[in-house]
């Protein structure tokens, strides 16, 4: 985001005391900058999203999805181009199709698939954004804070 | 290449419910080209495996660890210091990895990550097919570069059956045929004429039945000293 002053975080979003963490990986040529249009218009979305520049959807790779998830992350957000608007032709048919793959590991690891989805958007749909991306924040919101978030992590590969 | 692909997660905790650290291998050769023992489908399952076991309250450890062939014992020299630290190693290569981790490394248990399936190629992205069973006496010649034995569900050789139908298979509507694809290419290399002959019944001694096989070059053998006469 270029302007963070306009992010405001939605009362709902922080009710509780939970405060959802929802990585977004946004593509460079729609969603992002949908974001940023939302901004440029002061249209509110929450504080929650916090926003991963992709080069396209396409470049989402599982293993990007597991580390966020796996660092605590309480939600993830793939945002691409409307279909038949990719940039690089079927980048977001990709992620769509990996976004299935994630649903299905999501459950055999013991978490909710719907704390992961994906919207298509343009760049001019600003207001669109702000309204899907809050929505997804209430949707991870109502799921309850990830069971990984603040835990200690074991180490991968010790020294 | 060797086509395998990833057990289910929870068959893989299974077999990890009594470790707290352990290894995953991958392999750089046939699995990572068929994705299922690449590194990044070695980060995949030890995020998913360590992710698993934190949500359990039983949090594991996975090490993240990579070699060229798996099938090879100087491939696995280097991983060494790193099996040290570990409870166990999980491979993620093909069956062949996993036995030939386990022979240099006698004292950890090696565990199969993956199914090892058939020896096939990719017919288009994400799809892949059987293509030899590995009979030990390759009659590709007599038809047409088609495989009978691992492509007709009867490994018949004077096909087709009577279940042959507009080139289907009648064990799955999805198969084609093998010897309806034989009689095809006979037919557009003109040599139909070469499979009105009846094949006599294959000698399979050279296939699996007969246990254990090898392969000896006597030529590249370490020359034995008994024997050398310089
Ligand atoms: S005939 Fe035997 S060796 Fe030849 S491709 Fe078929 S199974 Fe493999
Ligand atoms: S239909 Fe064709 S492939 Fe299937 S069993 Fe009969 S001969 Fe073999």
């Amino acid at each position: 985001m270029t302007n963070p002053d306009t992010v405001i975080a939605s009362p709902a979003a922080t009710a509780g005391g939970f405060h959802p963490e929802v990585v977004a990986f946004c593509c460079r040529h729609c969603a992002y900058a949908a974001a940023d249009l939302a901004g440029g218009k002061r249209q509110p979305y929450p504080s929650a999203i916090k926003i991963v520049e992709l080069p396209c959807t396409g470049r989402i790779d599982i293993v990007n999805i597991l580390h966020a998830f796996e660092d605590g992350a309480d939600g993830v957000l793939i945002a691409g181009c409307l279909p038949g608007s990719c940039h690089y032709i079927r980048g977001n048919l990709y992620a769509r199709q990996r976004l299935d793959y994630i649903h299905g590991a999501l459950k055999e690891i013991g978490l909710e698939p719907a704390r992961a989805r994906m919207i298509n958007i343009s760049a001019a749909m600003g207001v669109q954004f702000a309204e899907l991306a809050s929505e997804h924040v209430e949707t991870v919101r109502a799921l309850g804070p990830s069971p990984l978030r603040g835990q200690a992590q074991e180490e991968g590969n010790p020294a | 290449m060797i086509v395998a692909e990833k057990k289910p997660l929870e068959a893989v905790a299974r077999m990890l419910e009594n470790y707290d650290r352990v290894l995953a291998v991958g392999c750089g050769t046939c699995v990572t080209v068929c994705f299922s023992g690449s590194g990044k489908e070695v980060a995949a399952l030890a995020a998913s495996l360590r992710m698993k076991r934190r949500i359990e309250g039983t949090p594991l450890a996975v090490g993240e660890g990579m070699v060229q062939r798996q099938c090879e014992w100087e491939y696995l020299d280097p991983l060494a210091d790193q099996v040290k630290n570990y409870d166990a190693v999980l491979s993620l290569g093909c069956g062949v990895g996993v036995q030939t981790l386990a022979k240099r490394f006698p004292g950890t248990r090696v565990l199969p990550a993956l199914n090892t399936l058939f020896m096939g190629l990719p017919t288009e992205q994400g799809v892949w097919e059987e293509r030899c069973q590995g009979c030990g006496n390759c009659v590709l010649d007599k038809t047409g570069g088609i495989c009978p034995v691992s492509r007709c569900a009867k490994q018949l050789f004077n096909g087709p059956c009577g279940g042959s139908q507009n080139g289907v298979c009648e064990v799955d509507a999805t198969v084609p045929c093998a010897w309806h694809m034989i009689w095809e290419r006979a037919e557009a290399l003109g040599m139909t004429e070469a499979l009105m002959e009846i094949e006599p019944a294959k000698d399979w001694s050279t296939s699996r039945d007969g246990g254990l096989r090898r392969m000896v070059r006597e030529d590249l053998r370490a020359p034995r000293e008994e024997t050398k006469e310089g």
